[in-house]
Parts: structure tokens; C-alpha cells; sequence
């Protein structure tokens, strides 16, 4: 751990100047990953700058008939908030699924976004890691990568981003509100999170005057047919080792419109558009969601111990397609696969 | 042994029990002193080499910093192996923490930082520059072994290269003519104890050249022994507490580094000193090791065994040899006239392992209940049938008569409670919808040791008694255990007596492991209570035409605060007026127990694990629905503590089973998944139904309690009852802990 300042922002404007006036300088709302990272050194911020008292808690309707999430609603409060149980089901499912009751008690919705790759490398200061220190090496290609990224690779890093409520909001064509010394601007939640490529200890497009703000969904929640289905290796309170978020439209046993994306397979939440595509008017049998999962899955590439996730992708995306199609979502209470 | 009564085999809840839900139970790392300052510790970032350089400079330069403890700059430590070699110190050259220049292996502590706030010494810690000259480093078990010879493929051994091995008959003939053969082998990984409570020592200075410890250990006086022996100091100037310990699993059995460097900081400063450990640091303690096992077993075709062959490599540091009986648990359960044993280790650039629940028994019962399982298979015979076909009534090893061993009855009840009637033989015929369902079983065992203890007892005249000894409660319930027995024996109600443990200062006893405590120090109370009793009824015989004159103590009975005659004829003397009889305020008495080392006859302790797990047929996903655990161990004390143990223990065996891996990356030759979210040990939603079972067994022969104890028997067979389900509901047998989807979904 550093030394570090600290500060309390008293409005969205006086965080982004605080940021804008110190680029080593990190924002701090629960704090549930930050902390952690900087007890391990990973993290070395100059000052913290606690927005936890901007009026940023709100969940809101907005006028086209979506829903503004304020930046600092708890994870807990959002997920069992009504309008999001009731309308998106699926973003609820998805953060019950992930952490614990303790720590989605403490955690944001922005910190959530923003929270950092569970690489064991990039964790551990003693090895080389580029997502920590560019140019010194990639650890775990060729180490210990049974929970890496088979999608988006690149020969500079292969974490995954390890957000379960991400997946959701990437499926649920969710968008990023962020502001900062440029005005306020919306984000598409698959552009918001980046691919590793050479920049590695890059996680998202967010600029380093910005603040999340709130994010939006549109109307359309997939309420009636929808899952989150995460694989883990224990039951709760585990990283996903592959997680599915779905959400169907049906029109009689035929799909109108479909939405996936995929967790604990990329370095962010991956949506797959011509999986999409491709489930769209088909009828919704074993067959065309083996399709759309070999779609999804047609580039992806194993690093030794997570080969597996290719096999168990597959195998999710079929399984959640089928709990969506039948209007079975996946419970997070009852841990037995449906 | 004792007659039944108002307190024993009572479910009491345990004494500490508010103490410890309202944070009033204080632990190691959470005394505060004026003056406190805080250690902590920079650990080597190489696995083996030497220290070339430390600069700590820009550590000692900032604002709070005390000082900066190294091998360079410290006080004096002993320089013979003898100091540092605490109670249970495998044969060897322990480990000096900041003794020398030398690593030997990652995480190992290179420097300690103090200052006067904890959070200013883990910013000055990262401020260290320190310069090492690396030196190639072996920490791949895997590579090592494999370059090791198969043994079970070699006609002889070499007694001199298998110290450990064991032979009767003719194991390899015996195979080759056996009507049903399999031979498979096992893996299980490293594994980390991970208790709640992280390792701390508050070491306070006391000003007059004594000190006094606050430390997380199993073992006060083994702590106490240490300090004096590596700072040089007088026995009688060290004294340790630990008066509660928040979990440790054998991990806390011998003194660990924070231990000595908080001790050294404050003899250094002359102030009193915390150091606690970081989680991660926790992964560079001791650990239980891989195992490697190869197994022959051959049986008649009604399933009778006829060969038996376990040979396993495990692995330990390169300056001590850490080892536990890992193979010779099934030649001693199994009625088999041909046996051979083999046991070897392999030397890493690692910390040496330690005691982990059940060590030894665990990874050589996973085994072995694995293979009998998969003879079950080959031989087409009920997994439990199997076992009672080779049921043995003696000790196959040494040959002895088992004082007691209801196994049979543990099977029969186990079997009862969980249904195993109505299991399908096949594999993958059972089914709940998507998953597969799956039953399986296995034995336990462990050895029903008791070592040398000593305990005092302290009546006053009032009627409360004080119990004390040196023990430890690292969780079991060691507290009530005493308070139960001096209670019983003195015929006191339960308010009426304190238990004092968890310091140096009180009678001797050995370190709180192995499940040994109750039989140990419970001995040495009953032995003290017996003096109290002895001199109370010679009292109350002083009396004036005492009722109990000419009576022997054999004849009499304490209840209620009273001595009472057998035959129940009013013939009685309350404690008090025999206090007042024999002019005595307080009646103190001090009495050993001895170890039971050399019993002539076999204790063991014995359960029968049922597990049924359902596994999702795609995804792999493993859940364990239902577990039945019967425990044949002696006379069990307090059903409701003795039931949280084996409760527990199943949980660990759970977790051994299908979740706890301690991965290295053999390139840094470092434990990568060092935290709690990455080493997984399961949550509750892993945890279904545990049903826990005694029988017990009245055992007149084992010592004067009949007790057994039960923190490791809970441990030893669950996971190859898991294993065994989960190759009954998939048809897949995976012989490499932990049982993850993945392994499932190979080929």
C-alpha cells in the first residue's frame, strides 16, 4: 500500500476537476476491488477521490421508456430495485450471481464496470504482468490460465473481465453515461470495455477526466424470456468460469429477436452479434442454439488449462438459450441447473 | 471409567460461545497496548538464491517508521538447529526467519518493517529495494516424482531407498493370481489450511527483560519454547497466551515466523510489537502435500482381498522431512494376508508441508477407499459388501486387538440412514432430471492417540473450581470439554467451574492436534479431580461421626455438591462441610496422564461416509446433496460439539473433494491462487445435508474416559466417498483432486 491523499468530491463537476487535475489519481465509491489492489500494490493512486456523496443514486425511468441507473446505487439495491426485477430480470439475475450479499451490499454500479481482471498475475506483483506493468510480459500465457479468455485475445494479455452484471448490460444494449471536462457523453456498453490488444493495462474507452455517471437501458428488458446462467467452480462466491446472458423474443416456438452475450471468456463482457443474427426467425430448437454457439465460439482459441471453456461455452450457450426459450431463467437461490 | 451422569454426553453448548459471537474472546492480534508498534513482513519475491542487497533507505525514511529488521540488522538469534526445533519438528534444519542470506523458497520472509501504524509499515514495506542473486529453483512435485522409478513395477526394494515400506506375504504373486485386478493411481494437490483468523503475534514488552506473548498457536508452551530457545532467553521469562484461536487445522501446530519477528522487533525497540500476517503471506506457511499414489489391489471372486499395494510419493522442503503415515491405513483395515507399503518423498524448493486435518490419513484414505471402490466395480460386488467382506477385527499391521471398533455397526447405521439399499450398482442409472445421480462411500480412519499431559485443579471452599492446563482451543471446544469433566467429577454444576488454557504458565500439555486433546488433557483432569475427590472424602472423614466413615472412594459418588455413598442410604457429606472438616480454604492438586504409545492393544477411532452428488450430464456441475457421516470414536463427551467437529471436517472433505488446489507456477516457483477468492474452500451453497452419526463404543481398555476424539475422523474417507459418487453418476472415474467440471468433461 502508498501513501495516498484523499478528497470528497461535492458534485459530479468537482470530481471531474479533481480527476482532470491529477491523472494518478483514482476515484473510490465501495471500494471492494480498489482497496484490495491497493493493499497488494497493484493499485498506487496518489489521492482518492470519494464520490460516494454525489447525488448519483437514483434509478429513475427515462423518457423513452428506459431506466437510468444512477452511478452509485448499490449492486444489492439495484438488483432487487422493482423496476428491475419486474421489467429486467435479467440484470437482477446477473448481479445476484456474482460476489457475495456483503460485498454487492458495498460495491456500485460505475465501480462495478470499472472493477479489475482477476488475472492471478496481474494480482501479484512479483511476476511479470503487461495489464499491470505494459512491456514486462504476459504470465499467463504459458502459466497458470485455466480461468483466461479463449475470445479477443492477444498475445499481450488474455485476462478476462470478471464483472457477472456487466454480461447483462452488454445484452440488454445497455449505455455508459460518462462525464468530463468535455461535457457528458453515452457510450454503447460494447464499446465501453476494450480488448486487451498492445494496450493491455487499458481496460475501457473511459477517459482519464471521466466519471460514470449512470447507465441506461432501453426499453426493451427480455422479461419474459431471458437468463443469466454462470458456470463456476464452486456454487457462490466464485468468478465465472463461462457465464451466459441471454434474452429471446419469442413468437410462437420461433425466436423474433435475440440478444447473448458471454462472460469469463474475454477481456469484456462479449456480445456476438451473428449469433444474434442467426437465432433470429429460427425456430427455437437444440439445433439452431448449437448454431449460434458454434457462431460465438467459431475464433476462440485455449491457452492450455482453459481449452475446456471452448466445450463448456457451447455447452451454456445451448443450455441458457433452452432455459430462455422456455421461460425457465436460471435461479440464483437454488443453485441446480435448469 | 466414569458412570453416566448430569454432564457428560450432554449436548451443552459451548462456554465461549457469547464470548465469541460478541467479539468480547480476544485473539492474538487484537491486543492493544499503549505504545503498540506494528510489524510487517516483506517476503521474498524468488525462490531460492540469496539476498544480495537490502536497501531500506527509503523505508526508513518515512515519517513513523521504526525500524527495519533483516538478516543483517536484528538481534542475536541461536545458531544451533536444536533451538529452533519446536515439539513436532520434522527431522532436519528448521527454518530461521531472517537468520541468513539463504531463500529458500518464494514468500519466505527477507525483512521486517516497524513502525508506530500499521498502515505506515506496509507503505514502508513497499519501499524496500532488495537485490537477489537467483539461484535455479525445483518446486514441480510432478516433474520430480515422474523421475523417481515406478515402484510397483520393480520385483524388490531396496530397504535402504523405501524406509517406510512394509511387506507380509506375497503381494506381487498374490496379485498376479488374483481373480479380480485393478491398478489405478491417485493425485492429490497441495492444499492450505486457510483458517479464519490470520496468523498474529502481539508481543508485549514488559520493561523488566521478560516477555509476554499473545500468539495464534495450537500450542502455548511449544510457542513458549521456541521464543526462549531462538532469542536465547530464559524459559522463565517467556510467556505466551493464547486464550482463543480463530481456526488453524494444524496449521498453528508449530510457531510460525510472525512468531519470532514480532519478538525480535520488540526486544530490538524495546516496545511492544504486533505482527499479523497478510492472507497471501498466510500461503507461504506450512500446507499438506501432493501426493502421488499408485495402488495394486487384488481380490478372489467373492470379492476377498488378496493383494494389497500402496506406494506414494509426497513431497517436502529441502532442509527438513516432513512425512505422515500415508500408507499404512488400509493394510492395517483390510484382512489381507499379502500387503506392501511404500512411502518416499521428494525434495522441493518449498516450505516444509505440515499437519493438515487428518494428515496423512486423509490422502492415504482417499486413495485407498478410491481403489476399493473401483474393485467393487471390476468384481461386481456392492461397494459396502466389499468392505465387510474384508472387514477385519484386528489390527493388520501391528497384529493387535482393537479395544474397540464398532465400524461394522457405523456401516450398518450410515447405510440405514442414507438409503444405500436402493442404489442402482451401474454407474449413470441413477437420474434427477438434467443431472446425473450418484452414490458413493468410503471408510475412515484415525489413530486414537494420547500424549503425556499434566492439569490442576482448584477447589475453594465456596464449591468453584478452577481447571487449568497448557491445552489450546483452537475451535473444538476445549473450554467446555474441560468445564464438562471437572464438573462431572467434582458434582458441580457447570457455572461452578472456570477452564484455563492457552498459557505457557499452566501445567504441561502437549500441542492441541491429531485429536488427541480430550484423551490427553481430559485424562489429566480426570487424574487431578480424582486427587481432589481422594483428599475431600478424606476429609469428610475427619468429621466428627462422618456418615462416610471407612468408606472407600470407589464407594462414593459426587453430585450436587455433595459426596454420596453408592447405595444411594442418605449416607452423605456436602463439599463444603468438608472443606470445613479438613481446615482447607482451597484444595489445589496437579496430576499427568501418560501417553498410550505403548498400548498393547490397537485404538482407532472409525466412521462410514455416504455421499450422493448430482451432476448436471453437459455442464459438468457437481453438487453434493446429501452426506451420512456415523463416527465410531469411543465415548463421545458432548454430542453437540463432537457433532460440529465431524459437521465441519465433512465440509473440509467436501472441499478436498471437488474445490481446494494450491496451483504453483513452477517458472517462479510460487503459489499463484494465494487468496480466498482464488483457493476455494466451499460456501454454503456447497453444503447440503449432513447427517452425523454416533455410535458409540463403550471402551473400558483405551483410558479412564473411554474417549477416542473426533477432529480428524470427520475428514478422513469424505472425499473418496464423494469421488466414488461422483464416478457412480457419471461413469467417469477422475483420480486427480479436486474433481473440478473440467475434469469431467475430458475425454
Amino acid at each position: 500500500m502508498n501513501n495516498f491523499g484523499y478528497v470528497r468530491a461535492h458534485d459530479v463537476a468537482d470530481a471531474v476537476r479533481h480527476i482532470a487535475a491529477d491523472p494518478a489519481a483514482q476515484f473510490i465509491a465501495g471500494g471492494t476491488n480498489l482497496i484490495d489492489l491497493m493493499k497488494e500494490n497493484v493499485a498506487r493512486p496518489s489521492r482518492l477521490i470519494d464520490i460516494t456523496h454525489l447525488p448519483l443514486d437514483k434509478v429513475e425511468s427515462t423518457p423513452d421508456g428506459g431506466l437510468r441507473i444512477g452511478a452509485l446505487v448499490p449492486n444489492s439495491d439495484l438488483a432487487y430495485h422493482p423496476q428491475i426485477a419486474s421489467r429486467y430480470p435479467m440484470l437482477g439475475s446477473a448481479i445476484l450471481a456474482g460476489a457475495s450479499a456483503q460485498l454487492r451490499n458495498m460495491a456500485s454500479t460505475g465501480g462495478n464496470l470499472l472493477q479489475r481482471t482477476r488475472c492471478l498475475y496481474f494480482y501479484d506483483t512479483t511476476t511479470p504482468c503487461n495489464k499491470r506493468e505494459p512491456g514486462s510480459g504476459c504470465s499467463a500465457i504459458g502459466g497458470i490460465n485455466r480461468m483466461h479468455a479463449i475470445l479477443g485475445t492477444s498475445e499481450h494479455c488474455i485476462a478476462t473481465h470478471p464483472s457477472d452484471m456487466c454480461v447483462a448490460l452488454a445484452a440488454l444494449e445497455a449505455r455508459v453515461l460518462a462525464t468530463g471536462q468535455r461535457g457528458e457523453r453515452s457510450i454503447a456498453f460494447t464499446d465501453f470495455h476494450r480488448l486487451p490488444g498492445d494496450t493491455p493495462q487499458l481496460d475501457s474507452n473511459l477517459r482519464a477526466d471521466e466519471i460514470i455517471t449512470a447507465i441506461e437501458l432501453p426499453p426493451k428488458g427480455f422479461a419474459a424470456n431471458y437468463t443469466y446462467l454462470k458456470i463456476r467452480d464452486r456454487l457462490s462466491y466464485a468468478f465465472a468460469l463461462v457465464s451466459v446472458a441471454a434474452g429471446l423474443e419469442m413468437e410462437g416456438g420461433a425466436i423474433r429477436d435475440a440478444r447473448l452475450a458471454l462472460g469469463g471468456v474475454a477481456h469484456k463482457p462479449w456480445r456476438e452479434r451473428a449469433a444474434e443474427a442467426q437465432l433470429k426467425g429460427a425456430p427455437a430448437t437444440r439445433e439452431h442454439f448449437a448454431r449460434a454457439a458454434d457462431a460465438v465460439l467459431r475464433d476462440a482459441r485455449g491457452f492450455g488449462h482453459n481449452d475446456f471453456k471452448i466445450e463448456l461455452a457451447r455447452r451454456a450457450i445451448v443450455r441458457a438459450l433452452e432455459q430462455a426459450a422456455r421461460g425457465t431463467p436460471q435461479s440464483q437461490a437454488d443453485k441446480r441447473i435448469a | 471409567m466414569i458412570a453416566a451422569s448430569s454432564h457428560l454426553g450432554k449436548p451443552t453448548s459451548r462456554v465461549d460461545g457469547r464470548s465469541k459471537v460478541t467479539g468480547s474472546a480476544k485473539y492474538a492480534g487484537e491486543y492493544n497496548v499503549p505504545g503498540l508498534a506494528h510489524g510487517f513482513v516483506v517476503s521474498s519475491a524468488v525462490a531460492k538464491g540469496r539476498i544480495k542487497r537490502i536497501d531500506t533507505a527509503d523505508a526508513l525514511a518515512v515519517n513513523g517508521v521504526l525500524d527495519v529488521l533483516t538478516h543483517q540488522h536484528r538481534p542475536e538469534l541461536a545458531s544451533e538447529d536444536e533451538k529452533y526445533k519446536d515439539e513436532v519438528a520434522p527431522p532436519g534444519s528448521p527454518f530461521r526467519p531472517l537468520y541468513d542470506d539463504r531463500i529458500h523458497f518464494s514468500g519466505q520472509p527477507v525483512a521486517l518493517v516497524v513502525a508506530d501504524e500499521l498502515e505506515t509499515a506496509r507503505f514502508a514495506a513497499s519501499l524496500l529495494r532488495i537485490e537477489y542473486d537467483r539461484d535455479e529453483h525445483m518446486t514441480d512435485f510432478e516433474a520430480q516424482r515422474s523421475s523417481l522409478e515406478p515402484q510397483l513395477e520393480r520385483a524388490t526394494w531396496a530397504p535402504e531407498e523405501v524406509p517406510r515400506s512394509r511387506q507380509r506375504g506375497n503381494p506381487a504373486q498374490a496379485f498376479e493370481r488374483a481373480a479380480v485386478q485393478i491398478k489405478a493411481e491417485y493425485r492429490s494437490p497441495i492444499e492450505h489450511h486457510n483458517p479464519m483468523e490470520p496468523y498474529a503475534t502481539t508481543a508485549l514488552w514488559d520493561g523488566d527483560g521478560r516477555i509476554t506473548v499473545y500468539d495464534k498457536t495450537q500450542g502455548p508452551q511449544n510457542s513458549r519454547n521456541y521464543v526462549a530457545g531462538v532469542t536465547k532467553m530464559s524459559h522463565d521469562d517467556v510467556r505466551v497466551l493464547s486464550p482463543f484461536v480463530g481456526g488453524a487445522f494444524g496449521s498453528g501446530l508449530r510457531p510460525q515466523y510472525q512468531l519470532p519477528l514480532a519478538v525480535l522487533a520488540a526486544r530490538a525497540l524495546k516496545r511492544s510489537v504486533r505482527v499479523t500476517l497478510t492472507r497471501q503471506q498466510m500461503f507461504t506457511l506450512g500446507y499438506r502435500s501432493a501426493v502421488a499414489h499408485e495402488l495394486a489391489l487384488g481380490a478372489a471372486r467373492d470379492g476377498g482381498l488378496a493383494s494389497l499395494r500402496h506406494d506414494v510419493v509426497a513431497m517436502t522442503s529441502q532442509f527438513e522431512d516432513f512425512q505422515r503415515d500415508i500408507v499404512h491405513w488400509s493394510s492395517l483395515l483390510y484382512r489381507c494376508a499379502n500387503s506392501e507399503l511404500g512411502q518416499r518423498l521428494v525434495k522441493l524448493d518449498q516450505n516444509t508441508p505440515c499437519d493438515m486435518r487428518g494428515p496423512g490419513g486423509t490422502e492415504g484414505m482417499y486413495a485407498i477407499e478410491c481403489a476399493m471402490d473401483e474393485l467393487a466395480y471390476a468384481g461386481n460386488v456392492d461397494p459396502l459388501e466389499l468392505r465387510l467382506i474384508n472387514y477385519s477385527d484386528q489390527d493388520q499391521l501391528e497384529d493387535k486387538r482393537y479395544s474397540s471398533k464398532e465400524l461394522r455397526e457405523c456401516y450398518r447405521r450410515a447405510a440405514e440412514k442414507f438409503g444405500w439399499s436402493n442404489r442402482k450398482a451401474q454407474p449413470r442409472s441413477m437420474r434427477d432430471g438434467n443431472e446425473l445421480v450418484g452414490w458413493g462411500m468410503a471408510t475412515g480412519i484415525w489413530e486414537a492417540m494420547q500424549m503425556k499431559a499434566s492439569a490442576r485443579a482448584v477447589l475453594t471452599a465456596n464449591g468453584s473450581v478452577e481447571i487449568a492446563s497448557a491445552t489450546a482451543d483452537m475451535g473444538p471446544g476445549t473450554y467446555t470439554m474441560m468445564t464438562q469433566l471437572a464438573a462431572e467429577m467434582l458434582g458441580l454444576p457447570l457455572e461452578n467451574v472456570t477452564a484455563k488454557l492457552g498459557d505457557s504458565a499452566l501445567p504441561h500439555a502437549p500441542v492441541e492436534g491429531g485429536s488427541f486433546t480430550t484423551s490427553s488433557v481430559g485424562c489429566a483432569i480426570h487424574a487431578a479431580c480424582r486427587a481432589v475427590q481422594k483428599e475431600l472424602l478424606a476429609f469428610a472423614q475427619k468429621m466428627p461421626s462422618s456418615p462416610l466413615r471407612g468408606v472407600k472412594l470407589d464407594d462414593v459418588v459426587f453430585v450436587e455438591g455433595k459426596i454420596r455413598h453408592r447405595q444411594g442410604d442418605r449416607r452423605e457429606v456436602s463439599i463444603a462441610d468438608a472443606m470445613r472438616a479438613g481446615g482447607a480454604d482451597r484444595l489445589e492438586k496437579q496430576a499427568d496422564a501418560e501417553a498410550n504409545e505403548n498400548s498393547k492393544l490397537a485404538h482407532y477411532a472409525h466412521s462410514a461416509v455416504f455421499a450422493e452428488v448430482k451432476v448436471d450430464e453437459q455442464l459438468g456441475v457437481i453438487r453434493v446433496t446429501r452426506v451420512v457421516s456415523a463416527v465410531a470414536a469411543g465415548r463421545i463427551l458432548n454430542p453437540k460439539l463432537a457433532g460440529s467437529q465431524i459437521l465441519g471436517a465433512v465440509v473440509g472433505g467436501i472441499g478436498m473433494a471437488l474445490q481446494e488446489e494450491t496451483v504453483t507456477d513452477h517458472r517462479f516457483g510460487r503459489f499463484m491462487n494465494h487468496n480466498l477468492a482464488e483457493y476455494h474452500v466451499p460456501v454454503n451453497a456447497d453444503v447440503h445435508a449432513i447427517d452425523v452419526i454416533f455410535v458409540e463404543e463403550r471402551d473400558d481398555e483405551i483410558n479412564p474416559l473411554g474417549v477416542k476424539g473426533v477432529g480428524e475422523i470427520g475428514i478422513v474417507g469424505t472425499a473418496a466417498a464423494v469421488a466414488n459418487a461422483v464416478y457412480h453418476a457419471t461413469g467417469k472415474r477422475v483420480r486427480d483432486l479436486p474433481i473440478t467440471l473440467d475434469k469431467l468433461m475430458r475425454d
